[in-house]
Order: C-alpha cells, then structure tokens, then sequence
C-alpha cells in the first residue's frame, strides 16, 4: 500500500529524516515507534504532503505522490489524524466529521459512514452539536480518529493516538483501530510513543531513532527484543 | 578613521559645498534640499523600523508636530523683535528646531507607550491611527497673537525661510552619525537585540519595552527636526504635507534601502526623492508605476535593494580596491 | 428628540455600508492573517464601475428602475469579487510564507495602485453618481424622514449579511473557510484546497465591499478614486471593535462607527470625527484587542 524508498528530510540545516525506508502492505496495522524527536510526526507530515521532502520517494498503492499539495494526498486515499489532534474548535462535532469527507461527492454513504463513526465511537454523536473546542481530550481523540476515516481512506496514518488521554480510554481507542483495520479494511501506520500497546496491536513495527530506521520485524518479534524492551518498553 | 574625524571631514566638505549652492538652479536646489531632509527623516525612522524591529506608519505625524512647533516658535520669534537673517537667524532656526524636536520627541513618548503592547500589523495600523489623529488636531487649531495667525487649520501657515543647504545635510549628518554610532556601541546593540528575538533580549536583562519606547522618542525627536526644516524652507504648511501617504514614503524609503542598514537607507532616500522628479514627464503614469515596483520589490526581494549585507559587501570591496592601490 | 431619531437613521445607513466592508476585512483576516490594506479601494473600483454600468444600462432600462438597479449592482459586485480574486493572486498568494509585514507592504503597494491607476483612468476629480436609487422621501413624519436610498442601504445590507451568514455556516465552502481560519493545516488534511478557500474569501469580500461602494455612490452621490481611503480605514475600525476575524462582530461594529460618526458629526467636535473613530480604534487595541465580541488569540511569535 505504502512504499517509502530512502527518503530525506530537512527543516533549514537540521536533518530530521537521514534515509527512511520502510513499506506498510495492504490491510496490515504497522507501527512506528521512537523516542521524542525521532522524526516519527515528521514523517508522517511529509507522507500527507505538510512538509516538502529533500529526496527519495513516496509512492501509494505504487502511485508517486511525493511532490504532491496536501489535499491531493487526501485525494490519492491517505488520511491522517495528527498529532495534537487539530480539531476545529470552532465547528461542531458534525461539522468536524463533514469537514473529513470534504473530498467526497457520494453524499449517501456519507451519511451511512457517518453512522459508522458514531457506532464505534457512540460518545461523539452525544456531542454531535457541541463545538470541537467544548470536548475532553480523549474525545477529541476520537473526533480526529473519526474524521480521518469520513474521508474513507485507504491509508490511515495516526500520531500519537494515546498521547494526553487518560489510560482507559488509551485501550478503548486501540481498540477501535483494530476494529476499524478489520472491518474496513483500511491500512494503518501507527506512531506510537506507547510502544507496548502499539507492538500489541500492530502486524509489523519499525522502531526509528533521530531520523533513521534501526530496527524492523514482525510486532511479535519486535516486542520480544532485547533493545526494545529495554529502550522503549521500560523493562529490562 | 576614528569616527569623529569623518563626521568633522564630512562636515568641513558640506561647509565648503554649501558656498556653491548659490550657483544651483532654485529647482534643482529643492529636489537637493528635500534629499537631505528625505534622508533626515528615513534615517530615524530606521531607527524604529529597521533597527529595532517596531513597525512605525506615523513618521510624518512626528514630522508634523515638529514642523508646526517649529513654525510656531519661529513666527513668534521673528514677529517679536528677532531678525531672520544672519546670527538672529541662525538663534531663531535653532531654537525653532529643537523646539519642534522636543515636542515631536513628547509625541512619540506619548505614542510609544501605549502602543507597545501590539506588534506587527496591528502597531503599524495604530501609528498610523495616531498620525491622523495629529492631521486632525493640526487642521483644527487656529489662533492669533498680535495679529498674525498661527496654524492656520486646514488653511495652512506662512512660515519664514530659514533653512538651508547647510543646515539641512549638518542635521542629516548628525542624525545618521548618531544612529550610526548609537547602534554599533555596547549600549545600541539592545535595539537589534529588540528586534531579532524580543524574548532572548528580555532574557539577557535588556529591557526592551524601554528600548522601544527609546526608538520612538528618538526617531519622533529628529522626524521633528526634519519638520521643522521642511516647514522653513517651503514657507507654507498645511495638515495635507504630513498625511499617512507621507508616512509611507518614509517607510518605503527604509525597505527599499533594506531595513537596519543606514547607507542603504540614505540610498533609497536619496533615488526615491529624484526618481518622481526624473519621472514628472510622465507624471500620469509616475506613481502607479512606483506602487508596482513597491509590490514587485516586496514580492522579488523584501530584504529591500540594499539589504545589509550588499551594501557591507560593496563597502569592503571598495576599501580593499583602495587598500591595494 | 426628532434630530437625535433622524441622527440614528442616518447613522445606522452610513454604518451599514462599513458593516458590509468590515466583513471583508475580517474575513480575510480570518483565513490569511493579515489586513488587507487594498480593501478600501476595491469599495472605490465598486463605486467606479456601477457609475460606468449605469451609463450603459440606461440605454435599456430607466436610471433608478429596479431592474437597472439590479444589474448595476450585480455587475459591479462581479467586477470586484474578479479583482479581488485577481490581487490575492498575483500580489499575496507569492507571500504566503512570508513574514506579515511584508504582506502589509505590498498591500499599501496594491492599495496606492489602485488609486492612481483610477486617477489615471477616470480623473482625479469628483463625479457626480447617476441617482440610480430614488432619494425621495420614503417615510416622513413630523420626527424623522427615511429616504428611499436609506430604506434600500439598510435592507441591501442586512440581506447580503444574512447570505453570507448562511453561506459560512450552511455550506460546505463556508465550513472549509472557518476550517482554513481555525487551522490551515488540518484544513489540508481534510483535503481541503487551501488556495482555492482563499480566493473564494477574496471574491466574496470583495463582492461585499462593491455593493458598499454602489450603496455608497447612490447615498453620497460624488465618487473619486481616493473615496475609499476614509470609509475603508473606518471599517477596519468597525472590525477590530468587532473583534477582527468574527464575522457578526464587523456587522455590529460598522453599525457602531457609523452611528458614533454620525452623532459626532451633529456635534461641536464634527471636525475631529477622523480622529475620534481612530482613538476608538487605538483604544480598542489597547485595552481590549478582541474586539467587544471576539475572543482574543496572541500572536504567534
């Protein structure tokens, strides 16, 4: 689905991306874990076209859209709920969800995928009128979850879904996402700085340290490793 | 050379050139005279607007005050006993002068202030608002002493001509010589500190709302100057000279000579003086031809014609070419 | 008590018309940020181009028919929402990225070129404006006399406030806008075509402030290439006290300013009714920046 082939990145003189490559196969969850500053939110804002590569290639379902605007990514089946969340303050939990399907002409499944939305995650239709600005964190959460699938992506890319929530929403939310790569069918890179629940939940992970790739496997295998345990999985 | 000593060169050469001015054709005298009060008024406010960072677009509101205080205390003056010709003059022109600086420089105090708490667009929109505000104090005041009036309001004022070629690129000398110096010592580095990161300064111990309100004084103080020049030397006045459109004749003089460097500023004052000149054959087409090289400029190179480093680079050039000579 | 009455309602048509070129402004500033300097010329451009539409529509219809009317003001609006859509082009959209003065230069830089292009073409000396909406008496009493042209300012007005109410909150394009004015970035990962968001603001702002310059030419029947400077920097008042950025606050701020102007003008201050509605401007800013309905957002350093 997803084909990263040694790609560069950098922000004036610093280089935040020194040569990634890495590969997302259809209908799979993959994850990308790292510390603070590795480069994962970066890569993930280059792959949705926020910030210009210096080199190498992107390619969709063997498309290239490496040079391509922001919202012609959208169009090509890649949606991203970014870090922080950026919902819409302003708008309504309604409106925030409509603002995901802004590509879409097909307005009757629109409104069922909607529903979808509002079945996995039943707290946001309670809120469906409130402004985006008026909800908890982990509702947000949600909301930005929510709205990246209205676009009905063939590719979900999520930053930090756990990051400020409380922990029982945490398992709720990875919860979901398992439910929506199954049932939907979408693919999923996942960055997670909570590696223990991402490796639990992903098929693949690649574990990223300042701007390179230094360990890939199966999630399995990758939980079972020495290094990562002790790095990222607080246990010796 | 010790800085002193050009500025005393500098001096002694515009002394010299002044004996001469005789001989200049009145128009072409009036294009050299609006240059140096040009390059009064762009250098300071250089110093706001390049140098430490606070966008100003109310020069020719302080320049108004100047003029009119100027006007006022010379008319006085001259009306009252004093001569305009010889030492008399040259005492009514002086205390005229830094009469109307003094109260340009309370002005920009009483500007300053309140506007330090904006930045940006929002600081240039309320300079500008205190501009006008001026424009529409000046067009409403009107009184008489013993029988000659004073201001005027929207009528204008009949000033007496005192300024000349000597007085206007001796104050202009000693306006650029005085940034120059200011902002090259310990003390002037502040201003730049201002500008290039507000909160580092403020970490570093420079207070840069004193800093700030430091740049308006002192830049409304020789706007006020540059007024009073003008004012006695075109001999009549009216609330029309120092609009917002005049402001930003100044502000452009400053980008297009890049903001923060004094040369290029006196540069760009010195060709956007004689360029509507230049271009007064067509003069349907001058102006709409200087708003689009406005917008062209910002658009190709904000960092103006003559950014810093050109100007440094060609300096350094010229001064090994000699060197090596 | 019937001169303060006749003072409202001259007042509340002049406010009208800054309303409808506030919520230019603030729309603009809404999605980019930055005051559009230019935007009180676009009103001037409006004004010119009714006046020429009314010469050529009067060979068909009668000066002052409804339907003349009607398609002065449609091709004028048409006019500026192209002009509008055409500065943000070729002038801003190069600038994006730029620091916000620079933006604020090259806008004077489009405003000025405004101005003298259209000395250059229409002269710098006042024109009459045809009279195309009847000044006549619409209501008369003893307290107060309501002119048609005030009656159709203040209708005018409100209904193209109410449209574009429902445009930004009913449709999809006008979602986007408040997507685009909350946060850009998210907005184009919504798909959302940023630049096309943008231009879309230009056009409907700019269409706004044409009307304002029909309305305006039709209520003060004398038109000049710099009529704009005045009423556009007192509307940039009227949307910083309405909380620049908010879209109801510019309609109620250009009410405010324009009735202030008004009752100052009947006053002894008249002549500093300028500086009166920009020391509300410098006072807004200073001691309440978000306007009296906004809510305030820092600057982002």
């Amino acid at each position: 689905m997803l084909e990263i082939q040694d790609l560069q990145v950098s922000y004036g003189q610093i280089k935040a991306i020194k040569g990634i490559s890495l590969s997302v196969p259809d209908k799979s969850i993959v994850t990308l874990i790292g510390a603070n500053g590795a480069g994962k939110t970066t890569l993930l804002r280059t792959i949705s076209g926020l910030i210009k590569s210096k080199s190498g290639s992107i390619k969709i379902a063997g498309e290239e859209i490496t040079s391509c605007p922001a919202h012609e990514i959208v169009k090509r089946g890649i949606a991203q709920s970014p870090e922080g969340r950026m919902i819409f303050s302003n708008l309504t939990v309604q409106e925030n969800l409509k603002m995901g399907a802004y590509l879409r002409k097909d307005h009757a499944n629109i409104s069922k995928d909607l529903d979808y939305v509002f079945n996995i995650f039943p707290r946001l239709k309670e809120r469906i009128s409130q402004a985006g600005g008026t909800l908890s964190g982990g509702e947000q959460q949600m909301l930005a979850i929510g709205r990246s699938l209205m676009s009905k992506p063939r590719l979900l890319l999520l930053d930090e879904p756990s990051l400020g929530i409380a922990p029982i929403l945490v398992r709720t939310i990875f919860e979901k996402i398992v439910e929506i790569n199954k049932n939907l069918g979408v693919t999923v890179l996942l960055v997670e700085q909570n590696a223990r629940m991402a490796l639990a939940i992903a098929h693949r992970g690649y574990v990223i340290e300042t701007g390179k790739i230094v360990l890939e496997g199966e999630a399995r295998d990758l939980a079972e490793n020495e290094e990562v345990k002790k790095a990222y999985l607080g246990s010796g | 050379m010790k800085p002193q000593f050009t500025f005393l060169l500098v001096f002694a050469a515009l002394a010299a050139l002044s004996f001469t001015m005789g001989a200049v054709d009145p128009y072409y005298l009036t294009v050299i005279i609006f240059i140096g009060i040009n390059i009064t008024m762009a250098t300071s406010l250089n110093l706001i607007n390049g140098f430490t960072g606070q966008f100003s677009l109310g020069h020719a509101g302080f320049m108004g005050v100047g003029a009119y205080i100027a006007a006022i205390i010379s008319t006085y003056l001259t009306t009252h006993g004093m001569s305009s010709d010889g030492v008399s003059g040259i005492l009514v022109l002086a205390a005229s002068l830094l009469g109307g600086g003094l109260f340009a420089a309370l002005t920009g105090l009483a500007v300053g202030i309140p506007s330090l708490r904006l930045k940006g667009d929002y600081l240039a929109i309320v300079t500008l608002g205190f501009n006008e505000i001026i424009r529409v104090i000046i067009q409403n005041v009107d009184f008489k002493i013993a029988g000659t009036h004073y201001v005027g309001g929207a009528r204008g004022f009949a000033v007496p001509q005192l300024s000349t070629f000597l007085w206007v690129y001796g104050i202009a000398l000693v306006v650029v010589y005085f940034v120059e110096n200011v902002i090259h010592s310990t003390y002037g580095r502040g201003f730049l500190a201002v500008r290039d990161d507000e909160v580092a300064a403020e970490a570093m111990g420079i207070n840069s709302t004193r800093f700030k309100v430091k740049a308006f004084v002192i830049g409304a103080f020789f706007a006020g100057i540059g007024g009073g020049l003008f004012a006695h030397y075109i001999q009549y006045i009216t609330p029309d000279n120092f609009t917002f459109l005049k402001s930003i004749e100044i502000v452009v003089m400053v980008i297009l000579g890049g903001m923060g460097s004094t040369y290029g500023v006196i540069l760009a004052a010195i060709i956007l003086t004689i360029l509507p000149e230049a271009l007064r054959e067509f003069s349907d087409y001058r102006m709409i031809i200087y708003s689009l090289l406005l917008i062209i400029l910002m658009i190709s190179r904000p960092q103006g014609l003559f950014g810093n480093a050109s100007i440094k680079k060609f300096l350094a050039k010229w001064k090994t070419g000699t060197a090596t000579n | 008590m019937g001169e303060i009455l006749q003072q409202l309602v001259n007042g509340i048509s002049l406010g009208a018309i800054y309303a409808l070129i506030a919520l230019g402004y603030t729309m603009i500033y809404g999605v980019l940020r930055f005051i559009n300097f230019a935007h009180g010329d676009v009103f001037m451009v409006g004004s010119f181009v009714a006046y020429y539409t009314a010469t050529a529509v009067s060979k068909f219809f009668p000066v002052g028919s409804v339907p003349a009317a009607i398609i002065i003001f449609l091709v004028s609006m048409v006019f500026c929402a192209v002009l509008g859509a055409t500065i943000e082009f070729l002038a801003y959209r190069p600038l994006r990225i730029r620091p916000k003065l620079t933006v604020l230069i090259t806008a004077i830089g489009v405003s000025l070129f405004l101005e003298y292009l259209s000395q250059l073409l229409f002269g710098a000396t006042p024109r009459g404006f045809p009279e195309i909406i009847s000044n006549a008496p619409f209501y008369k009493s003893k307290l107060v006399t309501i002119n048609t042209v005030q009656t159709v300012v203040i209708i005018t007005s409100l209904s193209l406030m109410l449209v574009l109410r429902l445009v930004v909150m009913k449709t999809k394009i006008g979602t986007a806008m408040r997507a685009v004015s909350f946060n850009q970035q998210a907005a184009s990962l919504m798909g959302i075509n940023i630049s096309s968001v943008i231009t879309f603001t230009f056009m409907i702002g700019s269409a706004l402030a044409a009307a304002g310059g029909v309305l305006y030419g039709a209520q003060y029947p004398s038109i000049d290439p710099l009529m704009g400077i005045m009423p556009g920097l007192k509307a940039f008042v009227a949307a910083v006290l309405g909380g620049i950025g908010n879209i109801p606050g510019a309609a109620i701020g250009g009410f405010i300013i324009g009735t202030v102007e008004t009752f100052i003008a009947g006053t002894f201050l008249s002549t500093y009714r300028d500086a009166i509605v920009f020391a509300i401007l410098i006072g807004i800013l200073i001691f309440k920046p978000s306007g009296i309905m906004g809510k305030y957002e820092a600057e982002k350093v």
